[in-house]
């Protein structure tokens, strides 16, 4: 298995990881950090893939440059948008998962 | 009970996608589309040296200027939902903190101008110049020495939108004389390094302003 | 050679996210995302990505966790449990 197998199943573990947290978690800020695992997961599947041959392909590795960038200003947004959620309402659960 | 049934679920589905999506990575033969020929081919019209930079800001231009306008929507989304807080009052970190601060940020601005530079030779760009930039700014923060934002008045109005304004007024006058943010070859490089600059100064605004605006609402 | 130390930072890599997701503590699930970012950037290393490396070692492990950290701070003390 060559370096950009290795890499490219670990992102594909890491995002279902990432999935499965997103679902399963109740709390708001651990939510936002399995979102920001799958987002690596699914880098590291493009960029590994993109390492097979020898010579290495530049344009997945710029589509993640911005991809890096534009997931960590969604992640900001959703930063604000908890703060302002526990500024109104003092939970860190969004309602329907407080009550299951 | 409930709970426990959606828990066996979802790790089911998570491995069986993982799985599944191993196979078929192993057997994935050569690419179809193989873009490094043309990448290589073009390299030396396109202005620059270093392929990366060549398909972020020449071949793929377009989607860094819709990047750059997706992070101005954020930072404008956030502004909204923050509303009008006063701004923190800043709190002077332990002298020996401000020191080393004063000390490292000159050294990062260097760096940041050295990324901006070499982008076009070597690993670097305008994102990761913006980025260290940023990282300056939130340190200065920490420490005390920089105010958190609130609402920002027009100097930094103007220094957020500088650069999707001339990375438009680039692509507007490029429209002109052909297709959409086509570069002359002559003047590919110099173009692109303008490009950048714009992008590098209003991406550490940007992400700054991320950072700085959030904290305002922290000590209310 | 290289294939044990591809290896060795893959499972770094899955054990700090696994570490991340089930502590119980907030604010150590928090530095356990930062030092994750920052073996991605190892891990964009050895793939023959330093431009992605250098983002993700300013953007994602610092921004981010600066980001994550403030948070934590603003709503940890409030509520006064993580």
């Amino acid at each position: 298995m060559s370096t950009g197998f290795i890499f490219a199943l670990t992102g594909a573990i890491l995002f279902a990881a990432g999935v499965a947290g997103v679902v399963l978690i109740g709390h708001l800020l651990r939510r936002i950090l399995a979102f920001n695992l799958m987002g690596s997961g699914a880098f590291l599947v493009l960029v590994g893939l993109a390492q097979r041959q020898d010579v290495v392909d530049p344009v997945p590795q710029a589509m993640v440059l911005t991809g890096i960038v534009v997931a960590v200003a969604a992640t900001a947004l959703a930063l604000a948008l908890v703060r302002k959620l526990h500024t109104l309402t003092g939970q860190l659960e969004l309602p329907d998962d407080v009550d299951a | 009970m409930k709970r426990f049934s959606l828990v066996v679920l979802v790790l089911s589905l998570a491995s069986a996608f993982v799985f599944f999506l191993g196979g078929a990575m192993l057997e994935l033969g050569p690419t179809a589309i193989d873009l490094r020929a043309p990448v290589a081919a073009h390299l030396a019209e396109s202005g620059v040296t270093h392929p990366v930079t060549a398909v972020l800001l020449n071949y793929r231009g377009y989607d860094t200027l819709l990047e750059i306008a997706v992070l101005l929507l954020a930072l404008l989304a956030i502004l909204a939902v923050v509303g009008r807080a006063p701004a923190s009052p800043t709190r002077a970190a332990h002298p020996v903190l401000q020191a080393l601060a004063r000390l490292a940020v000159p050294l990062m601005v260097v760096v940041a101008v050295y990324l901006l530079w070499a982008g076009a030779f070597r690993p670097g760009g305008a994102f990761q110049a913006g980025a260290v930039l940023a990282a300056a700014a939130v340190l200065l923060h920490l420490v005390g020495l920089l105010p958190g934002w609130s609402r920002p008045r027009l100097g930094l109005r103007i220094g957020l939108a500088a650069g999707f304004a001339l990375f438009l007024a680039v692509a507007a006058g490029l429209l002109t004389q052909g297709s959409l943010l086509q570069y002359p070859p002559a003047a590919a490089g110099v173009l692109i390094l303008l490009i950048e600059s714009g992008l590098t100064v209003s991406l550490a605004l940007i992400l700054a302003g991320l950072f700085l605006f959030l904290s305002c609402e922290a000590e209310a | 050679m290289t294939f044990a130390f591809d290896l060795l930072l893959a499972l770094s890599l899955l054990w700090s996210a696994w570490r991340t997701l089930a502590t119980p503590r907030l604010d150590r699930a928090i530095v356990l995302f930062i030092i994750f970012g920052l073996l991605m950037s190892l891990a964009w290393a050895r793939l023959a990505a330093s431009d992605i490396g250098l983002a993700e070692a300013a953007i994602g492990a610092g921004l981010t966790g600066a980001l994550l950290l403030d948070a934590y701070g603003v709503l940890g003390r409030r509520r006064g449990a993580p």
